[in-house]
């Protein structure tokens, strides 16, 4: 049976449209793709598998083909694809930017934090800047394990920030200072209501 | 050569033809993708899985990404230009000096080639002794440790570096957004108070 476009624009202004974000409150700006069904479906299902196989590679890198680069760069696209249907600040709320930048600097110093460990581990014999030896008796696989899971998040929250900077940048179509200025005068009326209420 | 390898390096040098040819910037830079699917290709064939899945993440998925994003903040239209010589030549005879030096490396898959017989045999036999299947993990994660620590820096100096040039713009709208926040949340708590 044909959809009728009455039925067609009830869907698309059905919350569920988007479901799994936050409501769109009155006068934002619209989502990207927001009558493109058969994408947002699509992108739905998609997006968990892309998780589970950047999870797979990440941790199965010793076993099979890839590692930590290509893991982090698998699990970017997955933000980014769900970034680039849903909208980047939909995207944003589930991985925040500060996030990003903090799990990029986390990713080297863990990485680097192997190395200073296997230098001053006690059981280490050669005390050498990651020599995985001397994390145990299987301390290579250790070692290769935490190693690439430095460089996977790295290489993530790398691909993730970059984006956003780029989201960012395309977005800035309206202008920055008068939201911040039209945001002023509310926050203070809102610090205004709220003295009068604690002063009652 | 066997027939699909030579297919797939024909569609490799149409493709890159093809965007160097195009104006449309976009289909360009959807091209850069199919062109890095098509290398990805070429090192599953030449038993590079570890190769040819970078190239098709990196390649194909985010530096796609990247350019269009790059894309939705300029122009998509190349500006048309005569053609430069002096730059042409010289791609040309770099090119040149290129595929006149592979007729220097060894045959491919050779096991009289050096690669073979240097450290590599060790690299093997060490990924053997600690169980690590996987021997290109074993190199880049171990034996290359260092090699591989540097890399990530380097991503890590990438991104701050990208981050300064557009962290002006960046810091803006992210204030913009938080004023956004703010206010609806204001908002919100002053219909609650009302």
């Amino acid at each position: 049976m044909p959809i009728t476009k009455d039925q067609r624009d009830e869907w698309r202004t059905e919350d569920n449209l988007h479901a799994g974000g936050p409501k769109m409150s009155e006068g934002a700006e619209p989502l990207p793709m927001r009558g493109k069904l058969v994408l947002r479906g699509a992108v739905r299902l998609v997006v968990p598998f892309v998780f589970l196989f950047g999870l797979y590679v990440q941790f199965h890198g010793d076993y099979g083909p890839g590692g930590g680069f290509q893991a982090g760069v698998i699990f970017a696209t997955g933000f980014i694809l769900f970034g680039l249907i849903f909208g980047s600040q939909l995207s944003e709320s589930v991985f925040p930017e500060r996030w990003a930048e903090r799990l990029l600097a986390l990713g080297v110093l863990l990485y680097a934090a192997v190395g200073v460990f296997s230098l001053v581990a006690p059981g280490a014999q050669t005390f050498n800047f990651l020599d995985y030896n001397a994390l145990g008796k299987n301390g290579q696989h250790y070692g290769i394990v935490l190693v690439e899971l430095g460089v996977g998040l790295a290489v993530a929250a790398a691909m993730v920030r970059l984006y956003y900077a780029f989201a960012d940048l395309s977005e800035l179509s309206a202008p920055v200072e008068a939201a911040i200025d039209d945001a002023t005068p509310l926050a203070n009326a809102a610090s205004r209501n709220k003295d009068s209420r604690s002063a009652e | 050569m066997t027939p699909l390898l030579l297919l797939l390096f024909v569609a490799l040098a149409v493709t890159a033809v093809q965007i160097v040819r195009l104006d449309d910037l976009f289909s360009a830079a959807m091209l850069t993708g199919v062109f890095s699917l098509l290398s990805a290709g070429l090192f599953v064939l030449m038993d590079a899985v570890d190769v040819a899945f970078t190239e098709a993440a990196v390649g194909a998925g985010m530096t796609t990404i990247l350019m269009l994003g790059a894309l939705s903040v300029t122009s998509t239209r190349e500006r048309q230009g005569k053609l430069q010589w002096r730059p042409f030549v010289v791609v040309l005879g770099v090119g040149a000096a290129l595929v006149y030096a592979t007729f220097d490396m060894p045959g491919f898959g050779d096991p009289a080639a050096p690669i073979h017989h240097h450290v590599g045999p060790e690299y093997l036999a060490g990924a053997e002794e600690h169980h690590i299947p996987n021997a290109v993990t074993m190199v880049l994660a171990s034996y290359r440790g260092y090699d591989t620590l540097g890399e990530t820096v380097v991503v890590f100096a990438a991104v701050v570096g990208v981050l300064l040039l557009l962290g002006e713009r960046s810091l803006l709208m992210r204030l913009r957004r938080r004023a956004t926040a703010t206010a609806e949340t204001n908002a919100s708590r002053a219909r609650d108070i009302a």
